[in-house]
């Protein structure tokens, strides 16, 4: 008795303080007027998208020439080597000789003052700044991220990097955007203070054969590509999904049977 | 109550036996699949893959040189063999080795004087010393291993103490006169 | 073990019998998961749950074991070294997603276990140590998903930590240094993320020791069933094995392509975005958020707003936080009710309806943004999560009259579906029936 008269106590306590809580008056919300302004991703297409989804090689190689042509410039890609680049449908030799075209951080070894040296394979991608105060001092203070992880670190993935590249457009009315910044309303803080890459069709020279370098063309093969580079494995990962599901299934349906005929022997019995 | 007939085929193998046998060979089928995952995870990974070859340049190497760099995450010895080290590694007769190997046979041909070794004594796996300027070099003037005192002669073949057999060619291919990849 | 009907385990081949009278490995097994071990024959799929928490607890252990072999606990490279898990390690990625969606997974089986342990009152007597050691692992669970969630050192892992460990500032006076000891430092930092990564470690071994104790108490009373009544002779058990061995390999699979499905195809689906931009400890992303099996307790900790009867609103969330968890270990004496099953409670039914509702609010307000409306919505259901245990509960095990049980789970099965509310005159007493009636 004394237990629950210590139980509904503390019960009351709690309930009384979360209800005088709830009933408390709300300051007035100030309505942030970006808000109203922003943009869901759009929704895409993608060739690697579902279960049986590939990624498109060509798309992939087009979207590493934008990124090598425009992104670069300022965005790293520090995750992926060379050597990944066999995946997306490069020779070996095309890897060594797209490898050699960069220059990596080195040690001369007779001197041991900090030098470069072409990259080769087995190197990953330098970084267009060597650290962080380089990159904010080069762009007004704003830090460009490595595009390594970039689909999968930002809601939305590669809809909202193609979103946001196409994204870019004049502000409405009565929405002041600040110097240095651009307006686009798929960016959270709708002001990004990075500049519209993709400027004009054609800013990149794709092979013969290869679709016409519009923006939005350039802006999709560069989404899938860092799509790609986020998770090389994607594909592996689905292939061997499709494989363990269908074992699971059969065994699913095995262990189903198995597991009646049992129970049926037990019924059986208990009916003689 | 449902009677189970159980159905009984000629050489007397009931249905639900296969069931039962089915439903536990593929579950030791999945559980086997998942345990080479298990071991594989184990072996060298892509990165560590990537590096198993190396390419060094060999144009600052002098002859009566040797270089010592890192491949596979061990020691190589590059020594530029003199003539006088080639004339005595040939000279020594190829019965009297416990290893018994020529300098031909442990080199390229027409790169006779380029020994390149793994720089991992055989016997329980020390660094030799005589690849660096100054040091020690044995009985043979090869190289020299303190930890149990082999040594090791100008071809870097074992002649005296424990090793068991010659330091260890590792697979090297000359990519023109002074680039040569191991690996 | 438990019942003088089961089977005794007999070896028949000499090196079984060999080994037996050395070291009875084999008669133990035989006696916990074997054709030694009789169970109700009624139990229903949702008694499939406490094999798949251990299945679950099994992977978990042996995935960590091996992300252990490539994972490197230093704020320098810890992200790295992740990355260097899902790109370059041989089936890499496959241990990753199985270790993180598994962690989801598990709390997914055990949060069915809990509630179906409070549907069918598996906790009252004479079980309630076996509720007292689950409890202890879910405990431990929570401490280990957590320290682990820390580990990729990602925006989220450093921020999470950050936010979690300085609950403990709200404790009066000690709190600040409570909160630098746990750290080693002012920050979360390096020494934080190396002793998180060692009893990260630590803590799910010393749960398969727990699981072990809950194991063994269970086996002196035997399972449990859904018509809470007592076991009473060898027509209502069948052994373990092969009965029950097949039923909880089919309920395997399933949970196996559930789970497998997810982290094949949606691995990221259960994770949160920020957590693949390495830590940084001068920039809180946007909105901060633990993993969804915490989010119910999250709200109940925010809902803690207004300062009151002389108590800071920090230390009443923290306070109510830790009760919401810590009341669960006195059910067994808040639910005063001699009937086990709410098959039999009318009332009891429905406020466990409620229950889940108000739980499923809880998490849905402790996953969203702290502003209205979400707020006073987790205001009041906080309020009525204590409501239902502390007042609830134990007003109605009083008042309520539970519908009539019937004579013995063998009757109840004969019965079929009629055992929801069993017709009048197939029971003549309700309470008489009970075998194990707690003690006033």
């Amino acid at each position: 008795m004394l237990g629950r008269l210590i139980s509904y106590a503390i019960g009351g306590v709690f309930v009384l303080t979360l209800l005088v809580a709830a009933f408390a008056p709300r300051e007035a919300v100030v309505e942030d007027p970006n808000h109203a302004l922003h943009k869901y991703p759009m929704k895409i297409s993608w060739a690697q998208d579902g279960v049986f989804g590939t990624f498109d090689r060509a798309q992939l190689q087009r979207g590493f020439q934008v990124y090598k042509e425009v992104c670069a410039a300022c965005h790293g890609l520090e995750r992926i080597a060379f050597r990944n680049l066999v995946d997306i449908g490069f020779s070996e030799p095309e890897v060594k000789a797209i490898a050699k075209a960069y220059e990596v951080a080195s040690i001369d070894d007779k001197t041991g003052e900090a030098s470069t040296r072409p990259a080769v394979a087995s190197d990953y991608f330098p970084s267009p700044y060597p650290n962080e105060v380089a990159a904010r001092a080069a762009n007004n203070n704003a830090l460009p991220p490595d595009l390594s992880l970039i689909t999968k670190a930002r809601q939305g993935g590669k809809d909202y990097l193609h979103s946001l590249l196409v994204g870019y457009g004049q502000p409405p009315a009565g929405h002041e955007v600040p110097e240095g910044l651009y307006y686009n309303p798929y960016f959270a803080n709708i002001n990004i203070a990075m500049p519209p890459p993709l400027a004009s069709a054609g800013q990149v020279t794709y092979a013969e054969g290869q679709p016409e370098p519009t923006i939005d063309q350039m802006s999709r093969d560069v989404s899938a590509f860092l799509d790609w580079a986020a998770e090389p494995k994607a594909e592996t990962r689905k292939r061997t999904g499709v494989a363990v599901m269908i074992f699971l299934l059969i065994l699913t349906g095995l262990s189903y049977l198995a597991y009646r005929r049992v129970w049926a022997e037990l019924k059986s019995r208990g009916a003689h | 109550m449902a009677i189970v007939e159980e159905s009984v085929g000629e050489d007397g193998v009931r249905r639900r036996d296969f069931i039962y046998v089915a439903t536990g060979a593929f579950a030791a089928a999945g559980a086997a699949a998942a345990g080479w995952s298990l071991v594989d995870q184990m072996n060298p990974s892509a990165d560590v893959l990537a590096l198993a070859s190396i390419e060094v340049d060999l144009a600052a190497v002098q002859t009566g040189q040797a270089i010592k760099v890192s491949w596979r995450g061990k020691p190589v010895f590059i020594r530029n063999l003199t003539a006088a080290e080639i004339q005595a590694a040939n000279a020594t007769p190829v019965s009297e080795l416990r290893d018994p190997q020529t300098l031909a046979e442990r080199t390229k041909e027409g790169k006779q004087n380029w020994l390149i070794t793994l720089g991992v004594c055989t016997h329980l796996g020390c660094v030799p010393l005589g690849a660096a300027e100054g040091e020690v070099r044995g009985d043979y003037q090869g190289y020299f291993c303190p930890c149990h005192g082999s040594h090791y002669d100008t071809a870097a073949r074992i002649r005296k103490g424990p090793a068991p057999t010659n330091l260890e060619v590792p697979e090297y291919a000359f990519k023109s006169d002074t680039l040569v990849q191991i690996g | 073990m438990s019942f003088p009907w089961a089977k005794h385990y007999e070896p028949s081949h000499p090196f079984m019998k060999w080994v037996d009278s050395r070291l009875p490995l084999p008669r133990l097994v035989y006696n916990s998961i074997g054709a030694g071990y009789p169970v109700p024959k009624n139990i229903n799929y949702w008694w499939n749950f406490g094999v798949l928490s251990g299945f679950a607890l099994v992977v978990q252990i042996i995935t960590g074991i091996v992300l252990a072999m490539h994972y490197s606990a230093n704020t320098l490279v810890a992200f790295d070294s992740v990355e260097h898990i899902m790109r370059n390690v041989n089936g890499g990625w496959m241990m990753r997603y199985l270790h993180a969606n598994g962690a989801s997974f598990f709390f997914i089986v055990v949060y069915i276990h809990i509630f179906r342990g409070l549907y069918y009152g598996s906790y009252k007597p004479p079980r309630e140590v076996v509720w007292m050691l689950g409890l202890v692992v879910f405990l431990l669970m929570m401490a280990t998903a957590f320290m682990g969630y820390v580990l990729p050192w990602g925006q989220m892992s450093f921020w999470g930590a950050t936010v979690i460990t300085n609950l403990f500032s709200a404790i009066p006076v000690v709190g600040n240094t409570i909160v630098s000891w746990l750290l080693g430092g002012f920050a979360v930092d390096n020494a934080a993320l190396n002793r998180f990564f060692s009893l990260h470690y630590l803590l799910p071994f010393i749960i398969a020791g727990v699981v072990i104790l809950k194991i063994w108490s269970l086996h002196i009373p035997g399972s449990s069933n859904p018509t809470g009544i007592e076991v009473k002779g060898p027509e209502d058990t069948i052994p373990f094995h092969p009965y029950f061995t097949a039923k909880d390999g089919f309920g395997l699979c399933v949970y196996l392509l559930l789970f497998f499905g997810v982290a094949f195809f949606l691995p990221n689906a259960l994770g949160h975005a920020d957590n693949y931009i390495p830590a940084n400890p001068l920039s809180t992303p946007s909105h901060i958020v633990p993993e969804w099996y915490f989010w119910p307790f999250y709200a109940i900790l925010r809902a803690f707003t207004v300062d009151f009867l002389f108590i800071p609103a920090k230390l009443w969330g923290v306070l109510a936080m830790f009760s919401a968890i810590l009341l669960l270990f006195f059910l067994p004496w808040l639910d005063r009710s001699p009937v086990r099953s709410s098959n039999y409670r009318p009332t009891m039914k429905w406020l466990f309806v409620l229950l889940i509702v108000d739980v499923i609010i809880l998490g849905w307000c402790g996953g969203a943004p702290a502003e209205e409306p979400y707020v006073r919505i987790s205001q009041i259901a906080s309020a009525y999560y204590f409501l239902h245990f502390l007042v609830l509960m134990p007003l109605v095990s009083v008042i309520e009259r539970p519908l009539p049980l019937p004579n013995s789970i063998t009757e109840a099965v004969l019965k079929g579906k009629d055992r929801d509310g069993a017709p009048i005159g197939m029971a003549q007493a309700t309470n008489a029936t009970i075998s194990a009636t707690p003690a006033e």
